[in-house]
């Protein structure tokens, strides 16, 4: 176990080390000079010069890797020149609505998914299985800004149930924050549960078959007993799967619907960093939805072996 | 996990199956019909965009703004001659006729849907043979794929577009490079398995050189999860382009393109929905389609495929 532990471990890195060239990568691959993209339009040429020779642009390209992710180890992400301040801190700034919007919107996926994709396979071929199959394939088809302006349309607008857009500190009141986090989270679970609630329906149905469930339900188990008891916990491994690798979709919603519900988080700061060319905050943003992806898989994988007591590596 | 029945079948040739069998094998498919249909409709849309009583979907009239959908209004014509135009969709905040921009938009989404879902299969078809065939390769290439594959697609697609002057070429590049690792993975299994058959076997120790090999046997299987996998990148590529548009990162904003239309109708968005309503229906539709027919196509071509995703 601890020797998995640590293979899992060391196989993250080679995969760091290409998101962070990638990462490192996008600034080079631009047209100019990366110190004068980096200052900005508004600087003078003294400004350019202290960022050459920070970055050691007039360095061979690896030396200059070395130095960048010296930087970004310990926490330098340079200087916003748009925001005006430390990359750093401006994500430090940015991120509880971003938290605070992908944990409700994990925690609704996973509570409407799971129960529909068991639904949908212990009836299977029936009109609720195809209802559920339906609707999922509908959800991966609906963009997510498109969800989220007609929700805006018809249960903020048109009913006055819930604001329109926007968001309220956690520090502000608990009502506030929460009222304003419920359109966006739908919004953005709606293709999430499409996601896990079809892989839900196909692990279980592998299960549904298995003897020992035959032999729960023989021994007199309660059908729910059983569905959740010996269907779900042998189904739960790729369920577990399939939700660390919605995070990636999950990311990307969230730049959408914090546009589309003007949300100052995390994926708003992206597609203004991207629109005003600021790219020292863009290549910030990328690197850390992409560590925080890979750190989650991560702690997927190791899961296993506590969902299925019969995986050993 | 091989079961010792399971090689035969293998071994037996296939029943010859004729191009005519294959199409109405097609159509029987009740995914594969739905899905071609509507998707052919939205073709023949974009292809008949200049006919279907469309004007130019670039023309601003600045005396026909932020009309609701079915308004008519009088032109006055060239020749000084009046004339009306209904327009069923109304018009945005520039007086440009929307139901004339959703009609052409489908030609940008098709476009970019199916050239990334072209592009994207052919580099990663090379690049899978490749890693699966040459191990000392093997090892690099897929760490770097899954490198690139732990960058969300939307923010790798954001990230490098916003290299260079988007437009058409940039966007379709932007989108290819996050899906080739998809279809590397996808064609790698495959080699992988198949160089394990007992006729690949067969024809390596009848002296079959590699080239050969890949090309007669080994490209022939990847052809099926390929073709499936492809209607799946052009799904997403459609929805990507239109998040990119909508974002104000894409295609450049007189081109008009769902996502475009769509981000243009934000700002009035409370009072004339229609501007995000009608390019909606249409790209939620498009990417239906294209979605049902994939699934379609996974059910008939590789059943042994059908619960992955």
């Amino acid at each position: 176990m601890p020797a998995y532990i640590g293979r899992r471990l060391l196989a993250t890195i080679p995969v760091m080390a290409v998101v962070a060239v990638v990462v490192f990568m996008l600034l080079r691959l631009t047209t100019g000079d990366p110190a004068a993209i980096i200052a900005g339009d508004n600087a003078t040429s003294q400004d350019v010069a202290a960022i050459r020779t920070k970055l050691g642009l007039d360095r061979p390209i690896a030396q200059q890797f070395v130095i960048w992710i010296g930087n970004v180890v310990r926490g330098d992400l340079g200087e916003s020149f748009f925001f005006k301040k430390q990359v750093s801190q401006l994500i430090v700034e940015r991120v509880e609505p971003t938290l605070a919007l992908a944990t409700c919107t994990l925690l609704l996926a996973v509570a409407m998914a799971v129960p529909l994709g068991v639904l949908a396979a212990w009836r299977r071929g029936t009109w609720i299985d195809r209802a559920v199959m339906g609707l999922s394939v509908l959800g991966f088809s609906v963009p997510v800004f498109v969800i989220g302006y007609l929700l805006i349309y018809l249960v903020a607008i048109q009913l006055g149930w819930l604001p329109v857009q926007g968001y309220q500190r956690l520090a502000e009141g608990f009502g506030g924050f929460i009222e304003r986090l419920i359109l966006p989270s739908i919004t953005l679970a709606i293709v999430l549960v499409a996601l896990i609630a079809r892989i839900t329906r196909a692990s279980v149905l592998e299960v549904l078959n298995a003897d020992h469930v035959r032999t729960a339900r023989a021994k007199g188990l309660g059908e729910a007993a059983v569905l959740v008891r010996h269907v779900l916990r042998n189904a739960a491994v790729p369920i577990v799967t399939v939700i660390g690798l919605g995070v990636a979709l999950l990311i990307g919603g969230v730049v959408v619907t914090e546009s589309v519900y003007a949300i100052p988080g995390l994926g708003r700061l992206t597609v203004d960093a991207v629109l005003a060319r600021d790219y020292p905050t863009v290549q910030a943003v990328i690197l850390l939805f992409s560590v925080v992806y890979v750190m989650i898989n991560l702690v997927v994988d190791l899961s296993y072996t506590l969902l299925d007591p019969r995986i050993r590596y | 996990m091989k079961t010792v029945a399971e090689p035969i079948p293998a071994l037996l040739p296939e029943p010859a199956a004729g191009p005519d069998d294959a199409v109405r094998r097609l159509a029987r498919n009740r995914s594969v019909a739905l899905g071609g249909a509507i998707l052919a409709l939205i073709v023949l849309m974009a292809i008949l965009a200049p006919v279907l009583g469309t004007t130019d979907p670039a023309r601003v009239e600045p005396v026909l703004r932020n009309k609701r959908p079915g308004a008519v209004a009088s032109i006055r014509n060239a020749d000084g001659s009046q004339s009306t135009r209904t327009h069923w969709m109304g018009t945005d905040s520039l007086g440009r006729d929307v139901y004339s921009r959703v009609t052409y938009g489908a030609r940008v989404s098709l476009l970019i849907g199916a050239s990334v879902a072209l592009i994207s299969t052919v580099i990663g078809l090379v690049i899978g043979v490749f890693a699966g065939y040459l191990r000392w390769l093997d090892g690099v290439v897929m760490r770097v794929m899954d490198g690139l594959m732990s960058i969300p697609a939307i923010l790798l697609a954001i990230g490098l577009v916003s290299l260079s002057r988007a437009g058409l070429r940039t966007v379709i590049i932007a989108i290819v490079i996050p899906e080739v690792p998809r279809v590397v993975r996808l064609v790698r299994s495959v080699v992988l398995s198949i160089r394990e058959e007992p006729y690949v076997e067969a024809a390596v120790a009848l002296g079959a050189r590699t080239p050969a090999l890949l090309l007669r046997h080994v490209l022939p299987n990847t052809l099926a999860p390929l073709i499936v996998q492809a209607t799946f990148v052009c799904a997403s590529a459609i929805l990507v382009e239109a998040i990119l548009s909508f974002l104000g990162v894409g295609i450049p904003p007189e081109t008009p393109t769902w996502g475009n239309i769509m981000a243009e109708g934000r700002a009035l968005f409370r009072i004339l929905p229609h501007n995000i309503l009608f390019p909606g229906i249409f790209l939620a539709a498009t990417v239906l389609a294209v979605n049902i027919l994939g699934d379609g196509l996974r059910d008939m071509l590789d059943p042994r495929i059908r619960n992955r995703l």
